[in-house]
């Protein structure tokens, strides 16, 4: 298994020209390869959402995909959330909220609730706790997880 | 919804920002994935862990390919094993080998440890690797364990009791003998895992320079970790230095050492560069420290009016394969021993408590420890007598809950002012029990089965090194320093033991330390977890931190703030009394004469001889604080609805109604009863770590170990009351466990509320659909 592919990761508008075994997860190429520690692994079996990324638009669980998978494709993550120095309004609505406790999970949510936000601004309460629902914290107790992600929801609408 | 009722006004005004809901220092760079954790460490060498296949057996051979890098236990010459002691009731001390050597105690222990360029490597490697293990018979439940003739884990311990604890009053039996009415409830905890989302991770790297170590984990504990793997290894302690950087949550599974990280320090000395692990989530699950699993058998004598007179109690703990460093296995049964009676006034007690070792994973602190079960088994046992005296589960608490402080319990704890009584009603008003017992009785006519639950409770918060020395422990991690300086700079620092992992204590000791000095919160910053810069002190868990490192620092801050009156009085030429320190300012209240801190600090270390040999040079102080302990109370309410068809339980609501004397942040305690609370209801309803027959588990995911998502946990409705305790020098009491204390029991109460028609008692956690069916269908069978 050491036979490596040459795939180019665009990670928050910055292409990295990388190396990978085919078997290599894109979670670990954004840490290790990319040097983009913010996204963090929690089980790796797709369950806890710790790595949530945007791919193409799209939040996604990046255990579960392989970097060749990604090649070519634009990822976000939460270290390119921010514009500059002006955070966005989903993590200044987690600061505000204590939508966080030790952090771990706390990348994985904000990219979950970005994603889905941006592709679908109007979402519903009911159905925004079942895609909240879908990555777990074990800190909060989702309390002000679910409070934040609606402030900010309500602020990325008035946008 | 959070509302805010003080029994009574904070004393002391002037204070700005204790108890003000101000954002956490923390967060920024945990929401910009700047925060720092171990796994983001790169490393020169990766380790995996070769775990044993089987819960128990002989270890044959170890056979690893030509030239792989694998050390066993063989290798660790001079390596002494894990054996933490206890020196009070019937401890038989139980050594852990850092690896395996000779046989294997559980699925999951470390018996070899392969080392390769990668993680990726590693994995491969360790796959190439052939154990042979000739299997013997396991026990994995405690009561076979216990039995006569049951197979033994440790040669050295008889019948596999590792510890047994007894107690009773002098008149029990005399007042036993008197009671109206005997209730009994048998209480049972599966097994469980805290599941931090982040795993356990280590990195330990040589400096060749200085030959020292420096070990980077994800650890509760710096200081002890650094004491303990000196000693284990044999090696100076001034050679090692442990970091625990950001931490990933813990909840008590990162306080207890991990004999991996010993393996960590002893590999980056071996091979003078650096080795890193990064535990993944099975491992976590099946040899990341379990706690919990418990039966408690409890029968309580009460009088005419339903009132406790005698409490009886059996407690047996499943200990696991090792006994826990440091609080050993005595941790949960030693606790269910001393705090059973919880916030009840019973003054006859008499109990047994054993801990018993099984061919499974090592048992350690969870939040709360032993207090969710014995809180269960209580709250149960309440409500049992409740149905026994037809009369309201309100009432029966209402008659029993103790009220006069301080008042000492049948064990010999003191319990400081408290508020069981008016949580109680706090909550019953809140909730608006008539309205919910009407539409109880509307939906069971409806078939709908809608039930309430209430749990009262103590959380014994903040105790000192007395309350562990009381359980005969060798280390005894009570008191805690901390070291305020302010540099010729004017930057203040405060250095502190405790070792916060999501608490959000720089931003509540910033507060305490704002409120003395005068400057602003976002002007301090707390150094923790790093035993090169934080002074000694036993770290983060017990509910102990905002009370003894809080109280620590509050003395350090005094000092601070007695000398910069002084300076200031030297400075500005003023009476010392009419100094007032705000804003950053020391300024002569009631005129417009004023110097910054930064100019004072600067003096302190430069200016020395102005202050005419009255003040000692610079501005650093410390304080040091080892307090008795307080209590902190809550009632809690669940109402849920069971699907009768499908054993399905869906909470409706969550009430708590609690006290934790005086609130240094309010937002930051919100969260960590709303944390508890959700763990609480995982607890009771959904996780449970499952060991086939033979000690294999079954649970080793997150899809079938199942911590609760955003849809299981209901909106929590907080009720607060402050009762400053005199036992904590900030006024404050501790309250990271009682969400996790309080809520298995409302919840299960609830359910048993919810199917009373039916007859039957659920009690056993986590109330699974499986067991409220089989209950269901027993019933069934029954009529």
């Amino acid at each position: 298994m050491t036979n490596k592919t040459s795939v180019t990761l665009t990670v928050n508008g910055r292409a990295h020209a990388i190396a990978v075994e085919p078997r290599r997860t894109l979670v670990d190429a954004i840490r290790e390869e990319c040097g983009q520690t913010g996204t963090h692994i929690g089980c790796e079996h797709g369950i806890c959402g710790a790595c949530t990324v945007i791919v193409d638009g799209e939040p996604v669980r990046s255990c579960l995909m392989f970097a060749v998978q990604a090649d070519g494709k634009k990822i976000r993550t939460v270290e390119g959330l921010a514009n500059g120095d002006e955070l966005h309004p989903m993590q200044r609505a987690f600061m505000e909220h204590h939508g966080l406790q030790c952090g771990f999970c706390t990348p994985g949510f904000l990219m979950l609730a970005v994603g889905v936000l941006e592709r679908e601004p109007n979402i519903g309460d009911e159905d925004l706790l079942d895609v909240l629902s879908s990555n777990l914290c074990r800190c909060t107790g989702y309390q002000n997880i679910i409070k934040a992600v609606r402030a900010a929801a309500k602020e990325m609408r008035g946008k | 919804m959070t509302a805010h009722a003080k029994t009574q006004p904070t004393k002391g005004s002037g204070t700005k920002w204790v108890g003000r809901a101000i954002r956490r220092l923390e967060d920024p760079a945990l929401v910009a994935g700047l925060g720092r954790f171990t796994a983001d460490l790169p490393a020169a060498r990766w380790v995996r862990f070769l775990r044993s296949p089987v819960a128990a057996g002989r270890i044959e051979n170890i056979e690893a390919p030509a030239g792989a890098l694998v050390v066993t236990a063989a290798s660790l010459k001079g390596v002494k094993p894990i054996k933490p002691m206890l020196h009070k009731f019937n401890y038989k001390p139980i050594a852990q080998p850092v690896l395996a050597s000779e046989v294997v105690r559980f699925v999951g222990e470390p018996v070899a440890v392969v080392v390769a360029a990668s993680k990726e490597a590693a994995e491969d490697l360790a796959d190439r690797v052939v154990l042979t293990i000739a299997e013997t018979a396991p026990v994995v439940d405690a009561t076979a364990a216990a039995a006569l003739g049951a197979p033994l884990v440790h040669a050295d311990v008889p019948g596999n009791i590792v510890l047994e604890g007894r107690m009773k009053t002098p008149e029990f039996d005399a007042v036993w003998a008197g009671a109206h009415k005997i209730v009994a409830v048998e209480a049972r905890s599966r097994r469980q895992n805290a599941t931090p989302m982040e795993a356990r991770a280590g990195h330990a790297a040589y400096d060749a320079t200085t030959g020292r170590i420096t070990l980077t984990c994800t650890t509760q504990m710096p200081h002890l970790t650094r004491t303990a793997i000196a000693d284990i290894i044999g090696m100076p302690e001034s050679d090692l230095r442990v970091i625990a950087p950001d931490v990933g949550g813990g909840f008590g599974q990162k306080m207890s050492l991990a004999s991996e990280y010993v393996l960590l320090v002893w590999l980056a000395r071996k091979l003078r560069t650096s080795v890193a692990w990064t535990e993944d989530r099975r491992e976590n699950l099946i040899a990341g420290f379990h706690s919990r699993e418990q039966t408690i058998a409890v029968e309580g004598a009460f009088d005419a009016n339903a009132r406790l007179i005698a409490l009886k109690a059996d407690i047996v703990t499943n200990i696991g394969a090792y006994s826990c460093y440091p609080t050993t296995c005595g941790v949960e049964p030693l606790m269910a021993l001393a705090e059973l009676p919880g916030p009840y006034d019973v003054r006859q007690y008499q109990a047994h408590a054993r801990g018993v070792t099984t061919n499974t994973c090592t048992m350690a602190p969870y939040r709360g420890v032993s207090r969710p079960v014995i809180t269960f088994a209580l709250e149960r046992l309440m409500d049992k007598a409740a149905a026994a005296f037809n009369i309201d589960p309100v009432d029966i608490r209402r008659g029993n809950l103790i009220e006069k402080f301080p008042y000492t319990s049948a064990t010999g704890l003191v319990f400081d002012e408290a508020s069981y009584r008016q949580t109680l009603e706090m909550a019953v008003k809140a909730v608006n029990l008539g309205d919910f017992r009407a539409r109880q009785k509307q939906g069971r006519a409806k078939g709908r089965h809608l039930g309430i639950g209430f749990a009262t409770f103590s959380e014994r918060t903040g105790y000192g090194s007395p309350a562990f020395a009381a359980r005969g422990m060798e280390i005894t991690p009570g008191w805690e320093n901390a070291i305020v300086s302010v540099d010729p700079s004017g930057f203040v620092e405060a250095r502190i033991g405790s070792s916060p992992h999501g608490q959000g204590l720089r931003t509540t000791l910033a507060q305490i330390i704002a409120d003395e000095i005068g400057v602003s919160p976002e002007a301090i910053k707390v150094v923790h977890g790093d035993t090169d810069r934080a002074p000694y002190g036993w770290g983060t868990f017990a509910s102990r931190s905002l009370v003894i490192s809080g109280g620590a620092t509050l003395i350090a801050a005094r000092k601070i703030r007695a000398k910069l009156i002084k300076i200031a009085s030297h400075l500005l030429e003023a009476d010392a009394r009419d100094i007032v320190l705000e804003g950053g300012h020391a300024k002569v209240a009631g005129t417009d004469r004023m110097v910054p801190i930064s100019a004072m600090a600067r003096d302190a270390y430069t200016q020395t001889h102005r202050f005419k040999g009255e003040i000692e040079p610079g501005l650093t102080e410390t304080g040091s604080y080892d307090p008795p302990g307080t209590f902190s109370n809550a009632c809690h309410v669940a109402i849920v609805e069971v699907d009768v068809e499908t054993g399905r339980v869906a909470l409706e609501k969550f009430l708590v109604a609690e006290d934790a004397g005086r609130i240094i942040n309010p937002m930051i305690a919100d969260g960590q009863v709303h944390g508890g609370v959700a763990q609480g209801i995982g607890n009771a309803l959904l996780e449970e770590i499952i060991y086939d027959e033979s000690g294999g588990i079954l649970t080793a995911n997150l899809a079938d170990y199942m911590p609760p998502t955003a849809h299981e946990i209901p909106p929590i409705e907080l009720h607060h009351m402050e009762t400053p305790s005199v036992n904590s020098i900030t006024r404050a009491k501790g309250l990271g466990e009682g969400g996790a204390i309080g809520a298995p029991a409302a919840v299960l109460n609830a359910i048993n509320d919810a199917l009373a028609p039916f007859g039957i008692s659920i009690d056993e956690m986590p109330a699974t659909p499986q067991r409220i069916r089989a209950a269901l269908r027993a019933s069934e069978k029954a009529a």
